[in-house]
């Protein structure tokens, strides 16, 4: 399932889908609010900072476990050090950050690739237990 | 999408009828301080029991609502905030610090009104 | 003329495809349908499976798995067997059915249908084999996906049974108007700890509590990710309005909490569970009243 991000509401919008998707796989509810807190944050990065990319949700399955993965992909600008960018507290404009570490926090698998002037990549998984 | 707010007594209560965009929250923001200062409210109310996601806009914008309301001379009671939504805030790493939250609108009502006795109180005995 | 024949005939073998040959397979079995299920459901019963069933069901069943797995092998996709395997499972398991017994009507049902290959095309080896080539895979996968679908149900009713264990050992007490008390015993798990979460923050909606006491006298000790979680428990409490009381923390726990950085000094906590719930009762402004006349001093 895929939500391209151009603006706000697309935010709104992403988050609904995933929170829909997390509830069928069987997620309870706790983690379904979870589920689209993270996906709030990755898609509002999307909209600041690099105007537009995509969201895509998909189930997944692990050994038998079963999840969620959202993949936050865009074509910004990219994070120059992602060491840094991982820092609470750490923001370019002012802000809360990218509110990537809190991410890290609320969701069990968390990848990033983003490389100056290419664009970053966000995967985060939740498994339900 | 707006949301509405109606005045009840000296306090303003705003309550969120659904899913909020960041610019929603921004104008909520504006909206509010405006008004506290309009109708001289004592004590705002903001009604979040609709809001399924409170990241961290959200909670930074509430927490400016308190803010500057605060500065106005009046209180800001988040009210609503649900279970689910309050553990993925505190998981985020969020903290509405600083910020009175009540369980629904009862409660906030309840509390700001206590709080009213007391100071009326106060100011009585410090006469 | 043979020698023409027999390369005539493995021209048309090289030209038929798999596809085809499911075709025809899917069809021999649609059309020897009745025949074969029947001769599946006395193997059944011979083998003394599913004993668990009636005549009646067990058939039903039969006519149910037959076409599923008929229709796995003519679409070649399996989620459909899936489902509907997770589908069967849900209704046996509470019946008694073991996972030997749905593996065992499995294999005979692929077995009954092989010999029926068997006996089609007997004449022609060739065709026999080409047949049983597109077959086994197959039916070597249906076997697989509905004996994993068992398993999977199984584990998923286990996995909720345990979860109503858990909240069984976690009551949420309300004691008085306003105020909850969560006795905690034993070892806290990362899920008993997610499940502790859930049932406080639900126990403050419900019994809209201003003060829930955690009493934790009965833990013996907390790992660092629990202990965190703990915290974050509390701080959601107070999202909701409501404050936590922490009681009977042992000096090891406390340690750890210190150890992952928490500032005992801002945390409520007291030594006893009696201790919490007076300091509850204060802050919700009861008041505890003497019932004896103080005793009078002379003067």
């Amino acid at each position: 399932m895929r939500v391209s991000i151009d603006s706000d509401s697309d935010v709104v919008a992403a988050r609904q889908k995933g929170r829909e998707l997390a509830s069928q796989c069987g997620f309870p509810s706790t983690d379904t609010a979870v589920v689209a807190t993270a996906i709030s944050e990755l898609a509002r990065n999307i909209v600041r900072y690099a105007v537009r990319g995509e969201i895509t949700l998909r189930l997944v399955q692990n050994n038998g476990k079963r999840g969620i993965e959202v993949v936050a992909s865009d074509d910004g600008p990219g994070i120059p050090d992602i060491g840094l960018a991982m820092q609470d507290g750490y923001s370019t404009s002012g802000g809360l950050g990218l509110g990537l570490p809190g991410t890290r926090r609320l969701m069990d698998d968390f990848e990033i690739t983003s490389d100056f002037g290419k664009g970053t990549v966000v995967t985060v998984r939740r498994w339900r237990r | 999408m707006q949301v509405p707010i109606l005045k009840q007594g000296a306090y303003l209560i705003a309550t969120v009828q659904s899913a909020l965009t960041d610019e929603d929250l921004k104008q909520l923001r504006d909206t509010l301080v405006m008004q506290v200062s309009k109708v001289r409210a004592r004590a705002v109310i903001v009604d979040v029991t609709a809001l399924d996601v409170i990241d961290s806009f959200a909670t930074r914008t509430l927490r400016d609502v308190a803010h500057m309301i605060r500065l106005r001379g009046a209180e800001t009671v988040i009210v609503g905030i649900q279970p689910e939504v309050a553990f993925s805030m505190v998981k985020l790493g969020l903290s509405l610090e600083g910020v009175t939250t009540s369980l629904d609108l009862e409660e906030g009502l309840a509390y700001l009104d206590r709080k009213g006795k007391a100071h009326d109180q106060e100011v009585r005995t410090h006469r | 003329m043979n020698g023409n024949q027999d390369v005539a005939t493995a021209t048309q073998g090289r030209l038929e495809t798999t596809a085809s040959r499911m075709r025809e397979l899917v069809a021999h079995l649609r059309h020897q349908r009745a025949h074969l299920r029947e001769e599946w459901a006395r193997l059944i019963t011979e083998a003394k499976l599913l004993t668990a069933m009636t005549r009646e069901e067990l058939f039903a069943e039969a006519t149910s798995v037959y076409d599923n797995y008929v229709e796995a092998l003519e679409t070649g996709t399996y989620e459909a067997l899936q489902a509907y395997a997770r589908n069967l499972s849900e209704r046996i398991i509470p019946r008694g059915v073991e996972t030997h017994e749905v593996v065992g009507i499995v294999l005979l049902l692929r077995d009954v249908l092989a010999r029926s290959l068997f006996a089609t095309y007997h004449e022609d080896f060739n065709k026999l084999n080409r047949m049983l080539d597109a077959y086994e895979p197959a039916a070597n996968r249906i076997a697989a996906t509905v004996a994993v679908g068992f398993v999977q149900e199984r584990e998923r009713i286990i996995r909720e049974q345990q979860e109503a264990i858990r909240e069984l050992s976690t009551p949420v007490l309300q004691v008085r108007e306003r105020l909850l008390i969560l006795p905690i015993i034993g070892v806290i798990d990362p899920q008993r700890a997610r499940q502790l979460t859930e049932q406080l923050l639900r126990g403050i909606r419900t019994n809209r509590a201003k003060v829930v006491v955690l009493d934790i006298t009965g833990v013996p000790y907390i790992d660092s990710p629990v202990a965190n979680h703990l915290v974050q428990t509390v701080e959601a409490a107070r999202l909701l309005g409501a404050i936590v009381i922490v009681t009977g923390l042992s000096p090891e726990i406390a340690q750890t909490l210190v150890n992952i950085g928490v500032d005992l000094g801002k945390m409520n906590t007291v030594g006893d569970l009696q201790g919490g719930i007076e300091e509850a009762e204060r802050l919700l402004g009861y008041k505890v009243v003497l019932m004896q006349e103080p005793v009078a001093h002379s003067a």
